[in-house]
């Protein structure tokens, strides 16, 4: 976890030129991350197949993978008689030898990540106990704060999945958040060195924008001939699934708006994604260093 | 009439009193426009019929023109052209109703049919002076008639008109016999099959025109050999005196704008210039005759403010050379003279956001149709070009969705708001289609870069269009992304907001009508040009021409929908039409088309109000034009067509211009009762319109240019087409066909985005913003201009000075006003560049 953190820090700090990823290497990433478990071993056997990309756009694009992967198994594991299963095995082996990590175990045997398989379990033990469902808000506060939970032994294995497992789980949650801060936090740094004018989202909102990019400036620039009015910064990796998703609820919405933008990818994209440019929606991986602004004279941008 | 005209032509009368009878100018003037369309048109083998709007070319047969023109061209010659020229006016609506029912559709009429039409009537035979027919007078009952029999009157009041000379001018002028008459009626039979077989196979429908080459093409080796003197020679004109006389006949009948359509006339002599004859026997004299009659057109009637291309096609043409070298070196000095995109309306906090709506439900309901709405408009974009795609299968019930969940939270207004901006914001430029707007494919720009790529894009443009030759007055039509908002509208079918776009076009477009467009300190002497002029002059015809397409495109859409309840596909009959005036006579129109026009005359404001009204009027449903309301205001636009247009003067030149070309196209196209043009019944409008109490309007100063008179006429570049398609056929001596593609630069592409960049700025800031900016420019900019010009004015007599004496004036000039001096020449320059 702390490897994670060290490299989302590192690339919020400088601005790192990224490689492109290109659909064909990025199914290739895809095909590797098909066996891994949501290790920081796994991490490390991509980095070592894939050296030239940074290890935080490989992270995300694992971690997204691996979502979309738990989606398509979410059912099978879901089912009651399923989930039921499960709990008895875990009861019966923690009577037998409670102090290895059965539940990590159990993850790895069903191919389930470690974070949702503790919250099935909670949410078992929880229905026997108190003979009804329980609520979400207890359920989340649980597995964010183990030690709420009244069983001692089931405690001490729900930390060590949430601890160990680097997709899922109030941990990763709470990761995510903070590094979709940062990035704005840095890009509105960069704009303020820049000295470009800007409405942040706060802003919008307060003056009852329906719908609020992370920034918008209040003088356009071009950034590769393409006008600019717009930012949205995206702490993630750009793949089909999330791009697609992005699109239909935010970009074009703001492009319907307030005209073209500039997206920012900060751990890169699919190349082939970016082209949308001349209908308002341009793609980075990084906050553009090639900015022209109004007072910048035609001369200096044709260069 | 025939006489009169032949007695004209033989220089035997000079004065009317001479002649024994009495013709009044209406009646006159469509003889001669059919008698010059008959005598010609057998030469005319190529390019469309031009379609006539001489009393009686049946409306059907004018619709039957765009779709398939083979269908058309192989019936005039059963059609026994009938014609009258006088007819009373009062009598004319009647006879106008019965000959376009629906049942004569196809203009084959026949005599009986006509017969029987006048009964009934007062009139007992249809008496329409038919013109534009293609009039070889192939006939079983008169089989050794002359054309100039058809042109005779048959039922009117000239008696002494005889119903066949033997020796009228017309025999003189086609220099037929019945031999080659003979000879004629087989090959034009013969075409006929030829062409019936053309329109049946799918490939040759969609291209309806008819180039020389394939004329060539078909008629094989008979004409080959013809082919290889192409040129006629001006020394060989038959009849020169007589065509210099009707030359100038009709020259003033054009200036005089007794015509109802100057570029119809216009394109009509284009045709004869590049016609090709038929028979080997008489082709030769027969082009000579006519391309020297439509030379001695062209000199008079100067062409100056077409495009250069036209001008240049013009100007190479071989045969206006070799007739005219004058007309020639004139059109060669004459030659000396965007893209639509989804940008979209930005969100204005002040009138979009949760205060603006009546419930949070409304607000958030209105977020999503905005959404949708581009939505749609994309996909339209992407796909409304494949063959097969069809408005209504792929979109409708997403339209009639997004439509039902307005109506559920009431904010029609809204939309209709946001409709009408995007409206204008997409469509009131010149539409130039579908050169970015389908995003390139990302590989084929790395490759080509983005300058070849649009030029690519255009020559693919250039061979896959199919280059159909329409004629100059093509029906109303939605060109480019008009069409999305059309479909749209006809789609979502939703009174509501059909109400509010209604209430909202109306507002807007008379608030366009009175918008002040001369700046405020406008000087109101016309001859100041001397001032600040070039500059304002700039700025006013920039803010003229955005105002006027902008108001054009509104009293389109503003008509489309006020019309479309009562459009109907077919022609209704007469008492249903009847039924229907009188029903809608009670209700007020939409817009008081009549006040509206009377106010812009008096205010000298017709350039722009004119226009646009064109633009309204022209999507009238087939009742429309009886209405009394919407009849006096085409009333009104012929006076002001004939009056005020034909005596020029205080117009000028490019304004007037603009204004014959838009209201000759309305007066062509199939709406415009065909009767009213020569009628004579507005003898009463006129003192109302003479009584002009403004001296000072949009009308005295120059605000049209020759881009904006394109833009609103693209079907100027017909002329263009023609001549082109002549080049193409002359050059080809295999006679195959040859698509001539004129090299042409690419559209600027949109990577070049300077220019916009301050639009860009304005974009997300509220409009007041933009106002205040222009305004201080302006005034900036005028002042500074002022300045430079007086500073310049001091440098040139300071410079005069030193030339004189230098040391003296050395001594007399500081170093430090010299260099103040430089520094205003420095920033002249710089200015300037």
């Amino acid at each position: 976890m702390d490897r994670v953190r060290d490299s989302s820090a590192s690339v919020a700090g400088e601005a790192v030129e990224l490689v492109r990823v290109c659909r064909a290497e990025y199914r290739a990433i895809g095909r590797l991350t098909e066996r891994l478990r949501p290790t920081r071993q796994s991490i490390r056997t991509l980095q070592t197949q894939f050296p030239h990309l940074p290890p935080s756009t490989l992270l995300s694009i694992f971690s997204q993978e691996y979502q979309k992967r738990m989606k398509r198994s979410m059912v099978r594991h879901h089912a009651p008689d399923v989930v039921k299963e499960y709990y008895q095995r875990y009861r019966s082996e923690a009577k037998t030898r409670p102090a290895a990590p059965l539940l990590l175990e159990l993850a790895n045997q069903v191919d389930l990540s470690p974070a949702l398989l503790a919250r099935l379990i909670v949410e078992c033990f929880l229905e026997e106990r108190q003979a009804s469902v329980a609520s979400r808000h207890v359920l989340n506060n649980m597995l964010r704060e183990p030690y709420l939970i009244p069983d001692l032994l089931l405690a001490k294995h729900v930390e060590q999945c949430t601890v160990n497992d680097c997709c899922y789980g109030p941990l990763v949650d709470c990761i995510k958040h903070a590094i979709g801060l940062e990035h704005e936090d840095l890009l509105r740094d960069k704009l303020r060195e820049r000295n470009l004018s800007f409405l942040d989202e706060n802003q919008l909102r307060s003056k009852g924008y329906d719908k609020t990019p992370d920034i918008i400036l209040e003088v356009p620039i071009a950034v590769d001939g393409h006008i600019v009015h717009w930012i949205e910064s995206k702490a993630s990796f750009g793949d089909d699934h999330s791009h697609h998703t992005y699109l239909n609820e935010q970009f074009w919405s703001y492009c319907n708006r307030f005209g073209p933008g500039l997206v920012i990818y900060w751990y890169g994209f699919i190349s082939e994604l970016d082209c949308q440019r001349d209908r308002g929606i341009l793609l980075r991986d990084g906050f553009p260093s090639d900015i022209v602004t109004l007072c910048q004279g035609p001369a200096r941008s044709r260069v | 009439m025939a006489a009169l005209l032949e007695s004209l032509l033989l220089g035997r009368i000079y004065e009317s009193q001479n002649f024994p009878f009495k013709f009044s100018k209406e009646e006159f003037v469509p003889f001669v426009l059919n008698f010059l369309w008959d005598q010609s048109s057998q030469a005319l083998t190529h390019g469309p019929t031009t379609p006539a709007k001489t009393p009686s070319t049946s409306r059907s047969r004018r619709s039957a023109q765009r779709p398939s023109l083979g269908d058309f061209m192989t019936s005039p010659p059963e059609a026994q052209p009938l014609r009258t020229a006088a007819q009373r006016p009062q009598e004319e609506w009647g006879v106008w109703w019965v000959c376009v029912r629906p049942s004569d559709g196809n203009s084959r009429c026949c005599d009986g049919g006509r017969r029987s039409r006048g009964v009934g009537r007062n009139e007992p035979v249809a008496t329409k002076p038919s013109r534009r027919i293609n009039p070889t007078p192939v006939s079983a009952e008169r089989p050794n008639s002359k054309p100039k029999s058809c042109f005779t009157s048959t039922a009117l009041s000239l008696p002494s008109s005889p119903p066949t000379r033997p020796e009228s001018a017309g025999a003189k002028l086609t220099a037929g016999s019945p031999l080659s008459l003979q000879e004629e009626r087989e090959l034009l039979r013969r075409e006929r099959s030829e062409l019936a077989q053309q329109t049946s196979s799918p490939l040759k429908t969609t291209s309806a025109i008819r180039t020389p080459t394939k004329t060539v093409h078909r008629q094989g080796s008979k004409v080959t050999p013809d082919l290889q003197s192409p040129c006629p020679d001006p020394d060989k004109v038959t009849q020169k005196s007589e065509l210099d006389l009707l030359a100038e006949l009709y020259c003033t009948c054009i200036s005089e704008n007794l015509v109802p359509c100057v570029f119809l006339e216009l394109f009509f002599m284009l045709q004869l210039l590049t016609s090709r004859g038929v028979s080997v026997s008489e082709s030769l004299t027969w082009e000579t005759d006519c391309v020297y009659f439509s030379v001695r057109v062209l000199e008079n009637q100067l062409v100056s403010h077409l495009d250069k291309c036209t001008l240049r096609l013009l100007s190479e043409n071989e045969r206006v050379g070799t007739f005219s070298s004058s007309l020639r070196d004139r059109l060669a000095q004459a030659q000396d003279s965007c893209t639509a995109k989804v940008s979209v309306i930005p969100f204005q906090p002040a009138t979009d956001n949760r205060t603006n709506f009546s419930s949070d439900r409304a607000f958030h309901t209105f977020k999503k149709q905005r959404d949708m709405f581009y939505g749609l408009l994309r996909e339209w974009e992407d796909s409304h070009k494949e063959p097969g795609w069809d408005f209504e299968a792929a979109l409708g019930s997403r339209v009639r969705t997004m439509v039902s969940q307005l109506t559920a939270a009431g904010s029609h207004s809204h939309f209709a708001g946001l409709f009408q901006k995007q409206l204008i914001q997409m469509c009131k430029g010149p539409c130039v289609l579908g050169s970015s707007n389908n995003a390139p494919d990302a590989d084929l720009l790395g490759m080509l870069g983005a300058d070849s790529l649009g030029r690519l894009k255009h020559l693919q443009q250039c061979l896959v269009q199919p280059q159909g030759l329409f004629g100059p007055c093509p029906p109303p039509s939605f060109p480019g992304h008009q069409e999305f908002f059309k479909h749209f509208l006809q789609t979502a079918s939703c009174c509501q907001l059909n109400q509010h776009l209604k209430d909202g076009l109306c507002q807007q477009l008379l608030k366009l009508d009175e918008v002040s467009i001369l700046a405020p300190d406008a000087s109101p002497a016309l001859g100041e040009e001397t001032g600040d002029g070039d500059m304002e002059q700039q700025v006013r015809k920039q803010r003229f021409s955005t105002v006027l397409l902008t108001a054009r495109l509104l009293a389109q859409f503003l008509s489309f929908i006020s019309f479309l309840p009562y459009q109907t596909t077919e022609l209704p009959s007469r008492d249903i039409q009847d039924a229907a005036i009188t029903l809608r006579s009670k209700s007020s129109p939409v817009l008081d088309v009549c006040a509206v026009l009377r106010s812009s005359v008096h205010r000298r404001r017709t350039i722009l109000t004119v226009h646009w009204m064109v633009e309204f009027l022209s999507m009238l449903d087939y009742a429309g034009p009886f209405l009394s309301c919407y009849r006096t205001a085409l009333c009104l636009l012929l006076q002001i067509y004939k009056m005020v247009l034909g005596r020029g003067g205080e117009l000028c030149y490019m304004n007037q211009l603009l204004m014959v070309a838009v209201l000759g196209w309305l007066f062509q196209i199939p709406i415009f009762p065909e009767d009213l043009f020569f009628s004579t019944d507005l003898k009463e409008e006129v003192k109302e319109l003479e009584d002009i109490t403004s001296s000072q309007g949009l009308d005295t100063f120059p605000l049209v240019d020759q881009q904006l008179l394109y833009t609103c006429c693209p079907y100027l570049g017909e002329f263009r087409k023609l001549l082109a398609a002549f080049v193409a056929g002359s050059t080809s001596k295999s006679g195959g066909l040859i698509r001539k593609i004129t090299p042409t630069s690419a559209p600027v592409n949109s990577r070049s985005f300077w220019p916009c960049r301050p639009c860009a700025f304005f974009h997300n800031q509220p409009p007041s913003l933009r106002r205040t900016v222009e305004f201080v420019a302006e005034r900036i900019s005028s002042n500074c201009v002022k300045h430079i010009k007086s500073v310049s004015h001091h440098l040139v007599s300071f410079f005069f000075f030193l030339h004189v004496n230098p040391c003296k004036s050395i001594k007399m000039f500081s170093s430090f006003h010299i260099f103040l001096t430089l520094c205003v020449v420095g920033l002249c320059l710089c200015w300037s560049s």
